[in-house]
């Protein structure tokens, strides 16, 4: 797949068609990747890479990259095209200066869960017949890939590019039962106190990094408030936890209606937080109120937040449906 | 009983809620102007705070609210199809509909917060509102799940 990518690549730069290429590389380690620009061949058959520890969505780099001149390639996975789609409708992204080719991807490994096996001194990694091969200073170690996937790849909504100027590899479909709201539901039938105790647990380790901001393709603002010196949470940890939650809700709420499910939320936070499940409870309940939605299927979508009906929206108290807690 | 027991219980007693009223100037702030002049009383410890529309109310405002000692916040506007920029108050549901569901799930009583349509006409509704409201947060207690305590006067 890597080889494949980069002769792509080259001939794209080698005819014209694109000026620059959206890609990954590693960082210090093999599994530490990073996304990356390249603008010759040279560049490309160095330092690029694509394999299962590829996990970066590379589509809020494009905000930057398709400001530009000339036109950028952006290898994008399925998660990815979403993002893409749900910034080319926020205008954030322009079209005409990205060529977008989609790369399949049937999920990203987790170096944690390989490391909790015991295997380290990993050096590369590859998909040999549906088993993850792993390199290692101390020889290969194979593994099945979905036992070390990343969390939000085993719960994964969809392996179909929803835009693309061209394909490397098999477009896929939406993935029906991805069973992603299944911990939002568990959550839901416990008690308000129980509920509360399991997010004081969780939100009371963020160390706000803000790493889960910016990482975030839809957290695309500027001045974001929490960057504000007139806000009073300007980059610093919570001094109480009235102030942890104030950063999670806002977090949430502010992509709420645009948040695509990428994961990389989660995926990035160095506490383990479980803020996909904040965007999920958000996902759900503008499925379940106002109609099924999913941000970035196709560009040019209102976000449910704005798409009122002025007889069909139930009014704010169906929160107490589930009794007056 | 020992001493420190009869204050903590006498305190529980004495306690009243604070709840903070968001109002669009142009229905529910007048809802509760014509509760005033015809003399209908509604409960002291709702503080109003006027704005201009209901979809003014910002989610943090809600959450600053609670952070300084609320321990219910309603938001209240014109009724759907009479909001005086047309179309402020459908934006305001869906937005604090998905707020208060959100603080549902992170434990919070979602009793504690509400949203009500109050015409300026309706200074009666406006006392029934508030009435209804002070008695369920008196039954919840005060608010804890989002309090901050460096707020809390003791
Ligand atoms: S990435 Fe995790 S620790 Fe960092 S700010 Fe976000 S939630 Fe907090
Ligand atoms: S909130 Fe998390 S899951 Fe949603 S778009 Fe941002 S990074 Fe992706
Ligand atoms: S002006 Fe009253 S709700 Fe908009």
């Amino acid at each position: 797949m890597q080889r494949e990518l980069i002769n792509r690549a080259r001939e794209l730069l080698a005819d014209g068609t694109v000026d620059r290429v959206l890609g990954w590389q590693a960082g210090q380690f093999a599994y530490d990747i990073t996304p990356a620009v390249f603008t010759d061949a040279g560049e490309l058959e160095a330092h690029f890479v694509y394999n299962e520890f590829c996990a970066d969505n590379l589509s809020k780099y494009l905000i930057k990259e398709s400001e530009k001149e000339g036109k950028v390639l952006a290898f994008l996975k399925p998660c990815d095209t979403y993002s893409f789609n749900q910034l080319v409708t926020e205008h954030r992204i322009r079209r005409e200066h990205v060529y977008v080719i989609g790369v399949e991807s049937y999920g990203k490994a987790d170096v944690e869960k390989l490391r909790a096996r015991g295997i380290s001194g990993i050096t590369g990694v590859e998909t040999v017949s549906g088993m993850l091969k792993v390199h290692t200073m101390y020889g290969d170690e194979s593994v099945p890939l979905n036992e070390v996937m990343l969390d939000r790849c085993l719960t994964c909504k969809s392996k179909k590019h929803v835009v693309y100027d061209e394909l490397i590899g098999e477009d896929g479909d939406v993935v029906a039962d991805s069973g992603r709201f299944d911990m939002v539901e568990k959550l839901e039938r416990m008690t308000a106190k129980e509920r509360f105790s399991f997010w004081q647990g969780e939100l009371s380790r963020c160390i706000r990094c803000n790493a889960c901001r910016n990482v975030c393709p839809a957290c695309t603002c500027e001045n974001c408030v929490f960057d504000n010196p007139g806000s009073g949470l300007q980059n610093r940890a919570a001094r109480d936890n009235f102030e942890e939650k104030l950063f999670h809700i806002i977090r949430a709420y502010h992509v709420a209606g645009r948040c695509t499910d990428c994961g990389e939320c989660s995926r990035v936070c160095p506490e383990h937080i479980p803020l996909h499940l904040l965007n999920r409870k958000f996902i759900k309940d503008f499925n379940e109120l106002y109609g099924p939605f999913q941000a970035g299927e196709v560009s040019g979508q209102m976000s449910p937040m704005c798409a009122y009906t002025e007889t069909a929206d139930p009014e704010a108290s169906v929160v107490r449906k589930g009794g007056a807690e | 009983m020992s001493v420190m027991e009869k204050t903590a219980a006498a305190r529980q007693a004495e306690w009243k809620p604070k709840i903070i009223a968001f109002c669009c100037n142009w229905c529910s702030y007048g809802g509760a102007d014509l509760a005033g002049t015809n003399r209908l009383s509604y409960p002291a410890n709702v503080k109003i705070i006027r704005v201009p529309c209901s979809c003014r109310v910002n989610p943090m405002f809600i959450l600053r609210a609670f952070q300084k000692g609320a321990d219910g916040v309603i938001v209240c506007g014109c009724h759907p199809g009479d909001c005086h920029y047309s179309t402020g108050n459908y934006h305001a549901r869906r937005r604090m509909t998905m707020l208060f569901s959100m603080l549902s799930f992170l434990g919070v009583e979602s009793a504690r917060t509400r949203v009500e349509w109050v015409s300026a006409a309706e200074g009666a509704r406006f006392k029934a509102v508030m009435d209804s409201f002070v008695e369920d947060i008196t039954r919840l207690g005060p608010n804890e799940r989002l309090e901050d305590l460096r707020c809390k006067e003791n």
